[in-house]
């Protein structure tokens, strides 16, 4: 299968300038230098790449968006990776840091930016001593600094940690953050295209978005888009956890069946239990029950399954589970984690919290499940930021495809748990 | 309240912290982050000195600083361990590992120890879902846990 951001990431050495530059690390500069800014947004357009952070927008269009002859402009790459599930560009910055250097000097040629932030959750402090030492290198090599390989182009990158919270890795919650404030979401429009950070035009891309620029680049918007499906183009990194033999982070092609990474690349089930459920990017999106295994995993054919592909990050739950059990720490998860400041949020994950639980206490009554559907269409798209709709997702699909794992706490009700 | 202050080698990564943004507010999150790796909480004397750093009010910091989980203004333990419970862990046996960790240093989740060693915390999602159950303690990530594993290194920290 053809690998594109993990073809040689567990070369030794690989984070340091010398063995990334032997490999042919930051070859595309000078084809990118080649050419006007605009052809390289034209050739990321045409390359059908789509945001790998979660809501998969097209990323050349986002690019084009930026305000018109409005200066300067800033580049934040967003390495908060906090969706659980997901820890694929954990191991894009700790093994191949110059990667993302590279496709972050490509993206701030191509939009005329002349500052790049990396913003990377708190607890990533160790890796932000390996991505200073890269930016350091990329430095003293004259790729970073004032009038870049001589063409007059200035840039200079920076990391930034952010200091736990989940909500941060929203895209206008992490403009607040980086600006000093509280991590909370703002009001959409403006886009940050237009007003983001410090109120200037601003380009917020993940990771993995960001290290498939340079193949891009070097070889050609046509070859990248030849990967894949018709729709959803090149490669994707998938982080398969749960319960099956080898989790890990596996680069497919994009329409690869979600069986060959369950039951092939992560080497299936463990104990040889049976499947029972998955959720195939991250626990913001819908579960599928085990009879949609074979779906193509790409962001058309899990949309049409009733999910979709979020951040990549599929979670195997074999038949030992009772779904509700994994239900409400989900929900605790963005109880815990909801900024508080939009009420369909902060109250509604309280609420689904306190009803899941009652139910596992043997405590629910019959209409409890009506109850958490009115709640959760409550919440749904009233709020800034989805995170409110996060924490809907594992609540509604867990009732549509598992409702008899509530239904088995209520034949006990009355009975002490 | 006495004033804080900064040490000459603080002093300088603080200059090299602003030189990173255009406005210095933006400095506030690692100027909180760079007085806690030194003192372990930031006492309210800090907040101070860092708001008046930033041009901004000490209430004004403090307010930042409650919106984040990794910063403490009350003393915790020399070794900070994040137990992550979220649900690949879960699924893996997190919580019964939680409940043996806690056991093991005879306190509950939330607490220091008496000799103010460990401090446990229960934590959400900490990006090494494949690593399964895992752990924090303080910089330093541990995966693929057993109880066996979490004795070893609780062990092995003096």
């Amino acid at each position: 299968m053809t690998q594109i951001l993990f073809k040689d990431i567990n070369k030794e050495g690989l984070h340091t300038m010398k063995v990334y530059e032997e490999l042919g690390g930051y070859q595309s500069l000078k084809k990118a230098f080649a050419q006007k800014p605009d052809e390289i947004v034209a050739a990321v357009k045409a390359s059908g790449l789509r945001g790998r952070g979660g809501a998969g927008f097209p990323t050349g269009l986002k690019w084009s968006f930026l305000a018109k002859d409005v200066f300067p402009r800033y580049l934040c790459c967003n390495a908060d990776e906090s969706e659980p599930g997901t820890c694929k560009d954990r191991e894009l910055l700790l093994k191949n840091p110059h990667l993302l250097i590279e496709g972050m000097i490509l993206c701030s040629y191509a939009c005329q930016i002349e500052t790049g932030y990396i913003y990377m959750r708190g607890e990533f402090h160790d890796l932000s001593f390996i991505m200073d030492k890269a930016l350091e290198e990329a430095r003293a090599k004259g790729y970073l600094g004032k009038n870049i390989m001589g063409t007059g182009f200035n840039l200079d990158i920076h990391t930034h940690l952010g200091a736990g919270a989940y909500i941060c890795g929203e895209e206008s919650a992490l403009l607040n953050s980086l600006e000093g404030g509280r991590g909370e979401p703002r009001m959409k429009p403006p886009f940050p295209a237009v007003e983001g950070l410090y109120s200037k035009p601003t380009v917020i891309n993940n990771v993995e978005t960001l290290c498939v620029v340079p193949y891009i680049v070097n070889e050609g918007a046509e070859k990248y888009a030849s990967l894949g499906t018709e729709k959803s183009k090149g490669t994707k990194l998938v982080s398969v956890s749960g319960h099956v033999k080898k989790p890990g982070n596996y680069e497919i092609e994009m329409g690869t069946p979600t069986s060959e990474l369950i039951y092939n690349l992560a080497g299936g089930i463990r104990n040889d239990n049976k499947l029972k459920a998955f959720i195939p990017g991250g626990s913001s999106v819908p579960m599928l029950p085990a009879d949609k295994v074979d779906t193509p995993y790409d962001y058309e054919s899990l949309a049409a399954a009733g999910t979709m592909l979020g951040s990549g990050a599929l979670i195997v739950i074999d038949d030992s589970v009772n779904i509700v059990e994994t239900t409400l720490r989900l929900i605790s998860f963005y109880m815990h984690e909801s900024c508080g400041k939009c009420t369909p949020c902060r109250e509604g994950t309280r609420w689904l919290y306190q009803i899941v639980e009652r139910i596992m206490q043997n405590k629910g009554q019959l209409d409890y499940i009506e109850k958490l559907e009115d709640i959760c269409g409550n919440m749904s798209f009233k709020t800034f930021c989805p995170l409110a709709d996060a924490c809907v997702a594992p609540v509604v699909s867990s009732i549509k495809h598992f409702r008899s794992d509530y239904e088995e706490y209520f034949k006990n009700v009355g009975v002490s748990s | 309240m006495s004033e804080y202050k900064f040490s000459e080698d603080q002093e300088k990564e603080i200059a090299s912290i602003l030189a990173k943004y255009p406005f210095k507010t933006s400095a506030l999150l690692p100027l909180l982050t760079l007085v806690q790796r030194a003192d372990q909480v930031v006492s309210p004397e800090a907040m101070v000195a860092i708001g008046k750093r930033l041009d901004v009010s000490p209430a004004y910091v403090q307010s930042v600083l409650s919106f984040y989980t990794m910063y403490h203004t009350e003393k915790v333990g020399k070794y900070m361990i994040l137990f992550c419970i979220n649900i690949s862990c879960q699924l893996n046996g997190s919580d019964k590992l939680l409940e043996h960790t806690a056991k093991k240093l005879n306190i509950k989740v939330g607490e220091t120890t008496f000799d103010e060693k460990f401090t446990l915390h229960r934590e959400e999602c900490l990006a090494a879902c494949t690593e399964a159950p895992m752990m924090r303690v303080n910089d330093t990530y541990y995966g693929d846990l057993t109880e066996q594993r979490i004795d070893q290194i609780i062990d092995s920290l003096d």
